[in-house]
């Protein structure tokens, strides 16, 4: 081996080793910011009307977007699924295809994928500019925490609002499926409801989706506000920062979804 | 304080139509059924064979859905299966001398435990045992009882 190909493996395993340092150190930070917004729960507790107008913007000003996305995801489905089964005569289960998918897996999953680019980046960016604009160290000067003043109503607001945002989407995409199965493409109203009825567990499939979209609000709602907090102060801190949140997000969101699924939901 | 107020409005609202699309996912697209928890009685069966059944298996009588099994176990001692299910607590007049089967919904559908009336004058009570059973059919069984009934004519 001459030196310089010593040289450069030396080089590549020196890169390698920053960037797990860099990624378990930033891991930890994200551990370590999760603590202190726990630590601090109590404060932003005491004053709901801070974490209600948080659930306003996370949750309501989503509606829209995630309704929208429900239902054309249950329209989609229900097509998909009807050129699929119709070969084998079993277009009557559509209705549970669908609602299956979509209480499952697609509701919770597209929903923190939608939230992450929807209030995600809203929120890494309002808290990034504090930190561009001096607002957050302002806060500090103050003797006001900015963890329990903006962080933490911010990653109740998302946590909350995240389960409730992936139920509507699971009930839009079931109307959706319904619209499209039932009304345009024919298939029988009664088969469509009872083949549903009979299939979908409530422990099993509707709670199981809820779960997923709780910790999933979690993951989300928390890389949000930690790159927002952490970012480099300046305008191009604030844009990458958001970029890497959603990035993040969407990564923790899938990763977490097969975990949950094999580990914690599945099995029997 | 107007903003306040649409602020409020609005997230009230929104967790309302957050409960109502739970409601209707738990009533509209599962089966909510009243054969969940401790509602009702229940009754066991022992079976020589019980096939593909499981908890959560259907119990009908007369092909209308009365109840659930709740359980599927083996009896070491008497080697035989024991099946536990729990029956909806307005279907309490059900005559003791009662006999289940294990039957098969459709081709490809699951097993479930039918129960085919008696005549008796009393009726079951929680806890009690079914005490005429009629196993799960296995389709190897049948093959190989048609081959030698088969065999055993010439």
């Amino acid at each position: 081996m001459s030196n310089a190909t010593i040289r450069g493996l030396r080089r590549l395993a020196l890169e390698v080793l920053y960037s797990l340092r860099g990624f378990f150190g930033t891991f930890g930070a994200g551990q370590l910011f999760l603590l202190r917004i726990i630590v601090n729960m109590p404060y932003a507790l005491a004053r709901p009307r801070l974490i209600i107008k948080q659930v306003y913007v996370t949750g309501v000003q989503s509606l829209v977007v995630i309704m929208l996305a429900g239902f054309f995801v249950g329209m989609v489905l229900a097509l998909q699924a009807h050129l699929t089964l119709s070969r084998f005569g079993a277009e009557d289960t559509i209705g549970m295809v669908a609602a299956l998918g979509l209480v499952r897996e697609l509701g919770p999953v597209v929903t923190a994928l939608l939230f992450a680019g929807r209030a995600g980046t809203a929120l890494s960016s309002e808290i990034g500019l504090m930190r561009a604009t001096d607002q957050l160290s302002g806060m500090e000067m103050m003797a006001v925490d900015p963890i329990k003043r903006v962080v933490v109503p911010r990653f109740l607001g998302g946590v909350i609002a995240m389960p409730i945002l992936a139920v509507i989407f699971s009930a839009m995409g079931i109307f959706g499926a319904w619209l499209e199965g039932v009304i345009i493409l024919g298939v029988d109203e009664g088969a469509f409801w009872s083949q549903m009825q009979a299939q979908v567990d409530l422990r099993d499939d509707v709670m199981s989706g809820v779960i997923k979209s709780v910790f999933f609000g979690i993951a989300a709602s928390l890389l949000a506000v930690f790159e927002g907090y952490n970012c480099v102060p300046t305008a191009e801190g604030v844009g990458r920062a958001t970029t890497r949140g959603v990035v993040h997000t969407s990564l923790t969101v899938l990763v977490l979804n097969f975990m949950l699924t094999a580990w914690l939901l599945g099995g029997n | 304080m107007q903003q306040t107020r649409a602020v409020e409005l609005g997230t009230g609202l929104f967790v309302f139509m957050g409960i109502l699309a739970l409601f209707f996912l738990t009533t509209r697209v599962t089966s909510f059924d009243a054969y969940e928890g401790d509602e009702g009685y229940e009754l066991t069966a022992r079976f020589d064979q019980v096939g593909s059944l499981k908890t959560r298996s259907p119990v009908s009588i007369a092909g209308v859905q009365i109840g659930r099994v709740t359980e599927v176990e083996f009896d070491n001692e008497r080697l035989e299966a024991v099946v536990t299910m729990r029956i909806a607590s307005r279907y309490d007049r059900i005559p003791s001398d009662s006999d289940a089967s294990i039957l098969t919904q459709g081709i490809l559908g699951g097993q479930y435990v039918g129960l085919q009336p008696g005549g008796a004058e009393d009726y079951f009570e929680d806890g009690d045992e079914i005490p005429f059973t009629q196993s799960a059919v296995v389709l190897e069984q049948l093959i190989s009882k048609y081959l030698f009934s088969q065999g055993g004519g010439e």
